[in-house]
């Protein structure tokens, strides 16, 4: 053998590795450079918030066009579920790391948001809050986590200040009122918080009554019958669906339509909720996390879904999922790299000023909580939302008092 | 508080307690007789409320009117299944039919929200939001209804277990099961019979619930636990033990809930299922066994 053979068969030894290794490397330079980003969405899918997960993932149903007509990349979503328990939450976090999830998203439930994060944290791999209120997620010191979704104490804070609003656009000083939550850590935790907090917003109103109950309750006719017994001009409620559902009819049978119903939570603005009482769901006010209808985001995510959901109002549910997507894309794009250091730190540098909820925009402070997200006030409308307040996100005037049930034909 | 505050609830509480006592008659039938201790009572009474509400969204046929037709079907698949399935274990150690129809019951859940999915169904029918007002006094319409209704159906129960040939035999196997086959009677034809009977008592019961409260697949296990707490309280194997049990706690869920707080409604059922346990533990018309 001579040593031209040799080093020609050294060359193509040497050209056949380079070209092994781009070959192995492809895949990855391909993924840093432009290939989707793995998100993995986990929702409670099943048990008992399955209805409200499920309704989070029409927001994920709904981005991929909206994300591409904003030039945003691609997503690959992979499910996850957390059974709407807060040890599955876990468990089912670090299998969709495992299977390839370069960022995750969820979780709806405080509790089983928690414990996503702290997984997160540990993997780190970066975690982007869709809805959940809990404070203490953002106070972790956490790197890899961001909430695009108001604490107890801003959502708290913007009911009381909508409240003041509402009043003033009604005209109206209502001397009493009864307050009527679920007993879980949901409902107690926004009471303590409403005590605490009412004596420094000045509000024109006594609590004269507090009623608490079940939240898996089948039957609130004794409920409505104490709230009844009151007296009182309007009525703050802090609950979900079914009890909302529950305290409606019993109010239309026990004839009796307060002044107002000012909810502080999710139920009274559901799509099953106008659906199922139809005429007889207009009028109760949410004072609630939404999206502002001028805004040129909300417009065409309301008609994403109207095209896919056609039954269905675009609801906070869509429009957080959505934006925690987006801030996702965002990201991503700005990184350039699916590396996760990178992905974190692109997420706190994030400012979305064209977004869909109401407030300034997507930024996010030191500990990843995004302070600007504001709330607002809706009103039940033919079967729609319209929004009353703020005063640069209103689309409609307010109706108050509301019309009596037994009015209504 | 007014006095027809405190008169209203005992009314709602009293017709709501009806409709549970009936759910808890068909228990105590198929316990009297049989003496299987049917866990998936609760999970029968979902199925027969997603009959019902199917019928009306499909056919609009008011679960008034869909009562008996429900009921029959009920009948057949409780017929059916202690036929079937639950009869070769009576002789077999109560560990294995308490497996069984745990078992069955976590099926008839996980099928219904397969099928139907976690959203809460409901029925709307014209009279939903209906009330009748006797000076202070405002009653549901759909709770009396449900009530009147539940009524009937324990009417005609106690009168079919009374006064006819099959009712007698019925009783006659569950009084003295040996003397029973001694005289010639198809016992294993009875059991499935009786089973059909309680399985029909709960589909009256669930078609009725219908008009009171919404149904979802997760329903089910609080309604076994209730049927259980008044089966109890009034008497395993006591037809009228039954009725009053649900009487008596949809009574007590009710002013407790107004006197006290209504969170903690349940806690007084369950205070006096220990109250009853403890001070006379065959139940309030129980027989004490020797």
């Amino acid at each position: 053998m001579n040593n031209t053979y040799m080093l020609t068969n050294r060359r193509h030894l040497l050209a056949g590795a380079a070209a092994t290794a781009a070959t192995v490397a492809a895949p990855a330079i391909l993924r840093a450079q432009g290939g989707p980003l793995k998100v993995g969405v986990i929702l409670p899918r099943s048990g008992y918030e399955a209805g409200i997960g499920q309704d989070c993932q029409r927001g994920v149903d709904i981005a991929p066009g909206v994300l591409k007509a904003l030039g945003m990349p691609e997503l690959t979503i992979i499910n996850g579920d957390t059974e709407s328990n807060v040890d599955t939450a876990r468990e089912h976090a670090e299998k969709l790391i495992n299977d390839g999830a370069q960022l995750l998203i969820g979780a709806f439930d405080s509790g089983q948001t928690t414990a996503v994060a702290q997984v997160a944290e540990q993997k780190g791999i970066p975690l982007v809050i869709n809805v959940a209120s809990a404070p203490e997620i953002t106070e972790q010191g956490y790197k890899f986590v961001v909430r695009n979704f108001p604490t107890v104490q801003m959502l708290l804070s913007d009911e009381l200040d909508s409240q003041k609003e509402v009043f003033e656009i009604a005209g109206a000083a209502p001397k009493t009122a009864v307050f009527m939550h679920v007993n879980d850590l949901f409902g107690t935790g926004m009471s303590k918080g409403l005590h605490g907090m009412m004596p420094k917003y000045n509000l024109p109103y006594t609590i004269v009554d507090e009623i608490s109950y079940d939240p898996a309750a089948r039957d609130l006719s004794v409920e409505v019958t104490k709230a009844k017994a009151t007296n009182a001009e309007i009525m703050l409620v802090v609950g979900r669906l079914n009890d909302a559902m529950l305290l409606t009819r019993e109010m239309i049978k026990q004839r009796w339509t307060p002044q107002a119903i000012l909810s502080m939570g999710p139920g009274w603005y559901e799509n099953q909720y106008t659906k199922t009482l139809a005429k007889m769901s207009d009028g109760p006010i949410s004072l609630v996390p939404w999206y502002d209808p001028n805004k040129k985001l909300s417009q065409m995510l309301e008609a994403a879904l109207a095209k896919a959901y056609p039954d269905f109002n675009l609801n906070t549910n869509h429009v957080y999922t959505f934006e925690a997507l987006l801030v996702a894309a965002d990201a991503y794009k700005r990184a350039g790299s699916a590396d996760p250091k990178a992905l974190a730190e692109a997420l706190h540098a994030t400012n979305i000023t064209e977004n869909a909820t109401i407030g300034p925009g997507i930024k996010f402070d030191a500990k990843g909580q995004n302070t600007g997200v504001k709330c607002g006030a809706i009103q039940n409308r033919g079967g729609k939302q319209v929004t009353i307040a703020p005063k640069q996100a209103a689309n409609a005037k307010l109706e108050w008092p509301m019309k009596p049930y037994q009015d209504r034909a | 508080m007014p006095f027809d505050v405190y008169l209203n609830v005992a009314v709602a509480g009293v017709l709501t307690g009806l409709v549970y006592g009936l759910m808890a008659l068909g228990l105590s039938v198929i316990f009297g007789v049989v003496r299987v201790v049917n866990f998936a009572h609760g999970e029968m009474m979902s199925m027969a409320m997603y009959i019902a509400v199917v019928l009306f969204s499909s056919f609009h046929l008011d679960p008034l009117v869909m009562l008996v037709p429900i009921a029959a079907v009920m009948f057949v698949f409780g017929y059916a299944l202690q036929s079937g399935l639950i009869n070769p274990f009576i002789t077999r150690p109560e560990h294995s039919q308490f497996l069984l129809v745990v078992a069955l019951a976590i099926i008839i859940v996980n099928a219904l929200l397969i099928i139907f999915g976690p959203d809460a169904q409901t029925v709307q029918t014209s009279y939903a939001y209906d009330s009748f007002a006797w000076g202070a006094l405002i009653v549901d319409a759909t709770k009396l209804y449900a009530g009147a209704a539940a009524i009937v159906v324990a009417a005609a129960l106690f009168a079919f277990f009374r006064f006819s040939l099959i009712g007698k035999a019925i009783r006659a196997c569950a009084d003295n099961y040996t003397g029973a086959l001694v005289v010639g009677l198809n016992v294993n034809r009875l059991y499935a019979l009786t089973f059909g009977i309680g399985a029909a008592c709960v589909g009256a019961a669930g078609t009725m619930m219908t008009l009171i409260t919404d149904v979802t697949p997760a329903l089910g296990p609080g309604y076994t636990l209730l049927a259980f707490v008044i089966v109890i309280t009034g008497g395993l194997g006591s037809m009228p033990g039954a009725l009053l049990g649900g009487v008596l706690i949809g009574l007590t869920e009710a002013m407790a809930g107004l006197l006290f707080t209504p969170s903690a409604k349940s806690m007084f059922s369950f205070a006096i299922l220990v109250l009853v346990l403890l001070l006379r533990p065959q139940g309030l018309l129980g027989r004490r066994v020797a």
